[in-house]
């Protein structure tokens, strides 16, 4: 049911240095990529329909072939390691055990389009996989993989870890920016575009760690052999992070397409303790809800798109029945409002509004027409912000209270939370 | 949000960094086309040394990388890893986010909140430990989970929480992380 090619590796021990890589023909696809041209790769890697593994889908092989050939400027790539979207936890797995995918994915990317310099932009809090890329980055220059002339074919190029520290927005690509060149990580206006003025105010592409680390073996396999394994244009398989109340929460390696229903009542074996399902939040925090009825779903870009939510980073936090909706609402809009950059309006001023009437609400002090007031803020966010931060909150608030708005007018009504604490899985039975 | 440049957040006496720490932020400065651009890692590097960033020491990486001062300060007040606090000798950070908190991560905190007799965001009396609530810490499939020191702990639960308060006391950790 699972099928391994980010995660084939995860279990060898030292996986993550460069003698186990190496061991299982690790560079080998940096060989190939530098005997062809670099328009060949950008080719190989749009045929295999690679879309951007971070949440917004886009695929990798345009973004690499709207950086312009001819530029005064140097190119750079970035590579986005700045894993923060609730939930989602799969390129901490890749970064502690195999970095070197990374640095091989990154290299080919960046031969692609003429970077000789990238930066791996990991968040802060990661002091394991900091550790693991800077050593494995030492590893690979030591063994002529970066560095001057790579592998005899002229071609040069440095990668450089660069700590986040602790800012969600920064996993915003020109936020991202932003941190890289030491300022505080407030979103850029678009355009112009990062592939045209970004980092340096040179051409830059970003790309997220799990996207790069499919190229070698896109280079290797072909893309035909990437692209069959899913869905048109959702191609290959992807690292699906699972949490919540399900018996095996974890990191699953699964092709793109999978049924929603399937990953959690086969992959992840069900509910914990048989309960039933309330809800799933198919990608991220920022994804809009789904409820038991919507999970007949393929877990793709496209499929979730269809039913008016996202595929996003590919995290799914699983909710079982007796859960209180309006108090995750008031926890993921806290969360939102304080990662707000303050830069635009009705982000900063909106997103806290939101947090504070929700959290009345959910403590028994609601008013009538809370559910109205904040409807009416979330429709003043979204669209009206530099960056999708806004968006991210008006999204999955708007749909929790459209979606569950009796229980939101009970809190409202009854003057209360009408569900207990919430149940812990130590005292309970499974 | 506190000023990053008041003397009043903490003791902010004269300070020196290190010989180490010097030659690690020339390496650092070498990879960027600027200097500005390495200030994130100079300031996690001066952070390393001193477990906090007071005033003299960001003034000392503004005169480092030629920045003005209000540019280090500005940047330092973003981030919430860099700490204008000067912490306790231990860090304990729970995260209480969307996936913690299903598994019962706000139980957790009061639970920890009790024991050390301070609320997050405080420091306890003796300056032992400072515990915070935090956002996600990407470990949600091993949830719920808290930083202590920069390691990760997942799969908590009261017993391993007490676990983890008592070897703090005893000074005694290395032997806790799981990862």
């Amino acid at each position: 049911m699972t099928e391994k090619i980010l995660t084939a590796r995860f279990e060898k021990p030292d996986s993550y240095r460069l003698s186990s890589y190496v061991e299982d023909g690790g560079y080998e696809a940096l060989k190939k990529a530098l005997s062809k041209t670099p328009d060949e790769i950008i080719d190989i890697v749009k045929a295999a329909g690679l879309r951007g593994r971070g949440g917004a889908g886009f695929p990798a092989g345009v973004k690499w072939s709207f950086v312009p050939k001819e530029s005064e400027k140097p190119k750079y790539l970035c590579v986005n390691g700045d894993e923060g979207e609730p939930g989602t936890f799969k390129d901490r797995y890749i970064m502690e055990l195999d970095p070197h995918a990374i640095i091989e994915g990154a290299a080919i990317a960046s031969y692609a389009f003429g970077a000789h310099v990238a930066y791996i932009y990991i968040r802060g809090e990661f002091k394991l996989p900091i550790e693991r890329v800077e050593n494995a980055l030492a590893e690979a220059r030591q063994a002529g993989f970066l560095g001057a002339n790579i592998l005899d074919s002229g071609y040069d190029l440095d990668i450089w870890v660069h700590p986040g520290a602790g800012a969600y927005v920064c996993g915003e690509e020109t936020a991202l920016i932003e941190s890289n060149e030491g300022h505080r990580g407030m979103p850029r206006i678009k355009p112009p575009f990062p592939a045209i003025v970004g980092l340096f105010g040179g051409p830059t592409v970003v790309n997220n760690i799990e996207t790069l680390s499919y190229v070698p073996h896109i280079i290797n396999k072909g893309p035909e052999w990437f692209a069959a394994m899913g869905p048109e244009k959702n191609g290959g398989t992807k690292l699906f992070g699972v949490s919540g109340h399900v018996k095996r929460p974890g990191l699953y390696e699964l092709r793109m397409g999978t049924p929603l229903r399937k990953i959690i009542y086969e992959v992840c074996g069900g509910m914990r303790g048989d309960k039933e399902l309330k809800a799933v939040i198919p990608g991220g925090s920022s994804t809009p809800i789904l409820t038991p009825g919507e999970i007949d779903v393929n877990m793709d870009y496209d499929s979730l798109a269809k039913i008016g939510t996202m595929f996003g980073s590919g995290a799914i936090i699983v909710i079982e029945e007796g859960t209180c909706i309006p108090r995750l609402a008031a926890r993921l809009a806290k969360f939102y409002a304080h990662e707000s950059c303050g830069q635009c309006t009705p982000c900063r001023e909106g997103v806290p509004w939101i947090a504070k009437i929700l959290d009345r609400v959910e403590n028994g002090m609601g008013l009538p027409g809370d559910l109205d007031q904040v409807l009416k803020i979330c429709d003043n966010i979204q669209g009206k912000t530099i960056c999708p931060l806004g968006d991210a909150c008006a999204m999955p608030i708007r749909a929790m209270i459209v979606k569950f708005r009796a229980e939101f007018e009970r809190h409202v009504e009854e003057g209360g939370c009408p569900f207990g604490p919430t149940p812990t899985p130590w005292d309970s039975e499974s | 949000m506190s000023n990053p440049a008041s003397r009043e957040n903490g003791v902010d006496g004269p300070i020196t960094i290190n010989g180490e720490t010097v030659r690690a932020i020339d390496e650092i400065v070498k990879r960027y086309p600027v200097a500005e651009a390495a200030l994130l890692p100079v300031l996690h590097k001066v952070q390393d040394q001193l477990g906090w960033l007071p005033v003299s020491a960001l003034d000392w990486v503004a005169k480092r990388l030629g920045l003005p001062k209000t540019r280090v300060y500005g940047v330092t007040s973003f981030y919430t890893m860099f700490k204008r606090q000067k912490p306790g000798k231990h860090r304990i950070e729970i995260c209480t986010n969307i996936s913690c908190s299903l598994l019962g991560a706000e139980h957790l905190r009061d639970h920890i909140a009790k024991k050390l007799n301070i609320k997050p965001g405080e420091t306890t009396e003796d300056g032992r430990i400072t515990f915070d609530e935090v956002e996600c810490l990407g470990s949600c499939g091993t949830a719920p989970v808290m930083l202590v020191d920069d390691k990760f702990y997942e799969k908590l639960t009261p017993e391993k929480v007490d676990d983890v308060l008592d070897k703090l006391n005893k000074d005694d950790l290395e032997a806790g992380g799981n990862d």
